[in-house]
This record gives structure tokens, sequence and C-alpha cells, in this order.
């Protein structure tokens, strides 16, 4: 039997915006991934250390403060270190375009923006995570 | 006219259904039922809608309220035109709201930035990245006098969108208005405080229920003492929506949250009709038409008989619902976001139809990030196109009376009713809170909703529907990152400059009160305003006695 995906849906920052993270979280559950939601108002740390605790093979982050340019890379660069190239990770939220392909250069590997199909974020996970 | 008692009628509706209306197939491809997952039937008469009108309408102005809260409603005064601003530091946003004062606007509403939502300072290590990002950063009395500058108090009203450290803005505010000579009696406006609402939706909680109640409960008492035309709660369930519940959710959990706050307070000793006249509301505008005019004549309905019947209030102003509204963030879209603007609008149109008394409309670049000066021009144009153009505001709830609206007015104030008794049944609203009821409510709606998109049984225009290849980009607002600098070292220069002494002694007696029972904090909140005490300061001081809330999150 093939190797549950492992994903962790995490919030960084202070906002509250956890509708689009709990709609993600249900849905990669229903589709069959082994899912972990940090809940809210984590710092970068703890998502890290959520990630590695869990052994995840992907990383969710929804962020709607507009801090993503602040959070995110620290997410990342944190990733890096303890995980190296291992883990994919996703962002969601009200992200600019601009922003977004800078994340992407940076190591994200996809933005979906509000109003993005769940089944897209669960086809794109399937696609690219190798389970370990 | 249909009423209750009419024993006569025939079933002619059921007989055209099913003679006439059946042999035409329908469409499968959309569902029927409200965004909310209500039934429609096809048509509405006499037949199958009962109302009284005495007992259920009424007149404008009158008990139940049902078709405004004002004799002449529109033709009297129009709405409010408030459009929600902030960003940045207090310089910039004094500057926005100078901007839409000029344009025509007639109240303010204050955007306040995650940190000072969090109660953190922006210098503080969690605030990093997020400083004027989602709002203004407001760290202390200093930055709300330059919030203000130039803007005279006893001239405008303002809203506060603020809940966990509302004593604290309350007081900034109070501060302000006696630098300009405006005595705190002449000051009008909304603070948002409604702490309930946090918890079960928007998450912007600080400390546990109780404390977070009791904060509450003070600025109540303080405003029925000494700020008469203040509102010091709007009891909001814009954000309920916001995070995915169904229009009857949004209606019964807000509706719940004002009856907890109402015995909090008769609880606290007060009369009831000391402080209910100030109470206010604030509901979302969504897309399903008539399910949001309903809503909102569902709600005058419900609050007067419950302030009059179940809390003994004998002053018709207690049993008057007043609310603002905001169109729903929620339904903007970041493909194809001109298309927005028509969302907004008919969202907006709902909101005056279920006569709203102010009214903020989103601008269509908001699934993206905060809204450009353009954007917001022409947010506010749609209502002032509602307001002068359409003819809409010429006659008092123009759709009182329609079998479809009556009906689906009445249905909701049924599912409310069912909510509340469950409420009931675990023990209050603290009580559901803590066993997550509306929290797990709330995810369930939204994920059925979500699903029904993704079926494409609902249609969302340029997402499952009409999308384009290529989107167009749109211009947006950036947010200059070194104005987070320039806040930290604002707020630090004021640390070196303020009497450290008077700080200290202020926090020391903030601490001292909090930890007793029986003081109400917004005299000490006042006093350590004025000594230049930043919200970090005063809602650390706050956590050392009360602790922080962490809520186990449902999905």
């Amino acid at each position: 039997m093939a190797q549950k995906i492992r994903v962790v849906i995490a919030k960084p920052g202070l906002d509250g915006h956890d509708r689009g993270a709990k709609i993600v979280a249900r849905a990669l559950r229903d589709a069959g991934m082994e899912v972990i939601y940090t809940g809210l108002h984590q710092t970068p740390e703890q998502i890290v250390e959520t990630a590695v605790q869990e052994d995840a093979d992907a990383v969710g982050i929804s962020i709607l403060s507009g801090a993503h340019m602040t959070l995110v890379p620290r997410i990342i660069e944190g990733l890096k270190q303890e995980r190296g190239d291992d883990v994919l990770v996703v962002v969601g939220g009200t992200i600019p375009t601009d922003d977004a392909d800078e994340l992407k250069r940076l190591g994200v590997s996809a933005v979906f923006t509000p109003g993005a199909p769940t089944s897209e974020i669960v086809e794109f996970l399937r696609e690219h995570v190798s389970v370990s | 006219m249909a009423t209750t008692e009419d024993p006569t009628h025939l079933d002619s509706t059921g007989k055209w259904r099913r003679e006439t209306y059946d042999s035409t197939p329908e469409r499968t491809d959309e569902l029927f039922t409200t965004i909310s997952g209500l039934e429609n039937e096809p048509l509405y008469t006499p037949d199958n809608v009962a109302f009284d009108y005495g007992r259920d309408l009424g007149y404008p102005g009158l008990f139940p309220y049902t078709r405004g809260v004002y004799p002449t409603m529109y033709r009297g005064q129009l709405w409010t035109m408030r459009q929600f601003a902030g960003f940045g530091t207090a310089e910039e946003t004094n500057a926005r709201f100078r901007y839409l004062l000029e344009h025509g606007q007639t109240g303010l509403s204050t955007a306040f930035d995650m940190p000072t939502l969090m109660g953190h300072d922006s210098d503080a290590p969690r605030s990093c990245g997020e400083v004027g990002r989602e709002g203004v950063a407001i760290d202390s009395l200093d930055d709300m006098e330059m919030l203000f500058a130039g803007i005279p108090l006893d001239r405008v009203s303002t809203s506060m969108t603020i809940n966990s450290p509302a004593a604290m803005l309350l007081a900034f505010y109070v501060c302000v208005g006696e630098n300009q000579l405006v005595s705190r009696d002449r000051l009008r406006g909304t603070i948002q405080t409604d702490i309930l609402k946090e918890y079960i939706a928007q998450k912007e909680f600080i400390f546990p229920p109780e404390p977070s109640m009791r904060l509450v409960i003070d600025m109540i008492e303080f405003c029925a003492a000494e700020m008469p035309l203040w509102h010091p709660v709007s009891i909001s369930g814009y954000h309920i929506r916001e995070a995915g519940s169904t229009a009857a959710q949004e209606l019964a959990f807000t509706l719940a949250d004002g009856f907890a706050y109402v015995e909090a307070c008769i609880d606290r000793g007060l009369d009831v009709d000391e402080f209910a006249p100030r109470l206010s509301f604030f509901f979302n505008a969504h897309l399903d038409f008539f399910e949001e005019i309903a809503k909102y004549r569902a709600a005058r309905r419900i609050w007067a008989r419950e302030l009059r019947e179940r809390y003994g209030a004998t002053n018709p102003r207690s049993w008057l619902m007043r609310f603002h509204t905001q169109t729903a963030g929620v339904s903007l879209t970041a493909q194809q976001p001109e298309v927005n603007i028509v969302r907004t609008a008919l969202e907006a149109l709902a909101a005056v139809l279920g006569g709203t008394q102010s009214l903020h409309t989103n601008s269509f670049d908001e699934a993206l990030a905060l809204p450009t000066e353009n954007a917001v021009r022409l947010a506010l144009r749609t209502q002032q196109v509602i307001a002068h153009e359409t003819g809409v505001v010429n006659t008092i709830d123009p759709l009182g009376g329609s079998y479809h609206v009556e009906e689906l007015t009445n249905k909701l104030e049924a599912e409310a009713y069912r909510y509340f008794d469950r409420i009931r049944e675990l023990g209050g609203v603290v009580a559901a809170i803590k066993e997550n009821f509306f929290q797990r409510e709330i995810a369930d709606a939204s994920f059925r909703y979500q699903s029904e998109v993704e079926r494409r049984q609902r249609v969302i225009v340029g997402v499952n529907r009409y999308e384009l290849a290529e989107e167009q980009p749109v211009e947006i607002l950036k947010i200059d990152p070194a104005l987070e600098q320039k806040q930290i070292e604002r707020v630090r220069a004021l640390r070196a400059r303020r009497d450290t002494a008077a700080v200290e002694a202020a926090l020391a007696q903030l601490q001292r009160e909090a930890a007793t029972e029986d003081r109400n904090l917004m005299r000490s909140i006042i006093e350590a305003s004025k000594a230049y005490v930043t919200i970090g300061e005063m809602c650390d001081a706050l956590r050392e006695v009360w602790g922080v809330w962490r809520e186990t999150p449902v999905f």
C-alpha cells in the first residue's frame, strides 16, 4: 500500500483568518492524506518544528495578513536547515502576483490565491510530493 | 392579505404546481437553494406564506421594527457611508481619512494592523512583518494623536474595529478628544469590542473569555455613565459569516452574543434600559440577495421581541437594532477582479433594502491586497449611485409584503430560535465556545459550500465558469516596508522621552485592579494612556494577571 502523504497546514503570523486553512485541511484529509493543522498564531520557528516532528512531506502555509514576504522566507530557511530540500512548501492566501513570483524563486512550489479549488491543491500535492 | 387566521384559503398554488409548473422540467445544473442551503419554492403566494401584518411587520419606527428602525428611514437621512481604512503608520492613515472626507464620506472607520489587534507593540518580535500591513499601527496615545490630527472629533463619528484591546483604544480616543477640548460626552462613534465573536470566528483573542467579558462590561458601564453618544459594542456577525457560516448562523450566533452581553450587564447590576440603547450591530452583506434582506429584517424583529419580552426593557430605544453592514470580503475573487465591483454593488443594494444604518463597500482589488485610492473611491461611488440614482431610497422597506421575502424572514427567524435553544442547552455562549460548538458548525457550513462550488453546483463567475486563460494584471497598493521601521523608531523614541516612573505606577495600578473583581478598569486604562503607556505594555501587564487564551482547532 502506498504511504499516505503527510501535510502540515500552518497559520503563521497574527491574523485569525482560518476559513481557507480549515477547508484545505479537510479537503486533503478527505483525499486520503494525513493532515496536521497547527492552529493559529504560529511563529515560523514553531512551524518548522512541527514539520520536523511530524515528519511532513509537505507544508501548506495559509497567510492573509500581508506579512508573507517576512514570514514565509523564514519558514523556508528553517526547513532547509532542518530537512534540506525534502519538504514541499505551498502557500495560500491574498498574495499579489509579484510576491508570488518572488516566493517561488525562494523555494515555494506553488501559490494558491482566493478562489483556487481544493481539487487543484490536492492534485498538485499528489503530483509533486515524493513520499519518503 | 395572508394571515395565520385565514382558514378559507385553497391550495391553488399546489394545484398550479402539479398541473402547470411540473410539466416543464427544471434546470438541474445549479442548486436552487439559498447560498446558505435553505430551500426555495419556485413560487410564494398567499397559500404558502403566512404572516400577521400587525404582529410580524408593523410600521417603520415601531415595534417590532421589521420594516425599519426609524419612521422616515432613508427619506429622513441616508445611511452613513463609512469606508474602513487604515494602513502604514498613523500619518498615512490620517491622509487617507482626509481624502475620504473630502470625497463625501460621512463617517470614519479605522482598521488597525494585526499587532495592534493582538496587543503587541510594533517593536515586539511577534510583530515582525505585520506592522501597518492590514491596518494602521497604533502603539500609544502618541500615534492616536497623529491619526486624528486636523480632524475635529466633535464633527465626525468614528468607528474603530478593535476587540481584545478595545478598552485601550477607547481610552486613547477619549484622550485625543480632551486634547481637542471635546469632552467625552460629545464623542460620537462605535468601537467593536465584541470579544465573543473573536472566539467564535475571527480569532483575534488575547485573554480567556471570562476576563475578556469583564473588560467588555467595564466599557459598557463606563459609556453608559460618561459617553452617552458612543456605542461601546458592535455585536458582529460579519466575521462569523466571513469565517464561512451560513446566513442563519450569522443571524443566530450574533444575536446569541448580543443576549450574552445583555445578561452579563444585568448580572453586573445595570438596568437594561441604561445600556441597551447604545448596543449596535454589524452584519455581512453576502450575494444571496433575498436571503440577506430577510436576515436583516428577522434580526430586527428578534432583537426587539427578546429585549422587550425576555429582558424587560421598557425604553423603545432599547428594542431598536441599529446596524452597520459591510459587503462580503469572502465573496471577492482574485480572478477577474473587476467583476467584484458588480458583486459588491449587489451586496450593497441588499444591505440598503434591508435597512442598514451605515455601510462599507469593499474595493474590487481586496482579494489581492489592501485597496488603492482609486478602488476605494469606486466602492464609495457605488453607494452613492444606490443612494442617489436608483430610487430605492424613496420608499421604506420596499420588499416588505413580498411573499418570498416574508417567508424567508420567517424561516431565518425560526432557524435562529433553533440555534438559541441549542446554545442554551450547552450552557450559554461561553460554554459553547469552550466546546467548539460554533467553530464546528461554521467549519461544516464553509466546507459544504466549498464542496458545492467545486462540484459546480454553485457558479462563481470567473472562477469555476467563464474563466479567462490569461488574467489582466491590476494595479495594487504596495505598503512600503520602510513604514515598519519608521513605526518601530517612533515607539522607541516615545519610550525614551516619556516619564518612566509614571508609566510604571500606571501599570502597577492596572495590574492591582485587574486582580480584583470589583473595579471598573476604564479609569486606570485612561490614566495609563495619559502617561503614554503602550498597548503592548498594558496587554502584557494584563496577560500576567489573567493568562492567555489558546483554542483547540477543529476542522
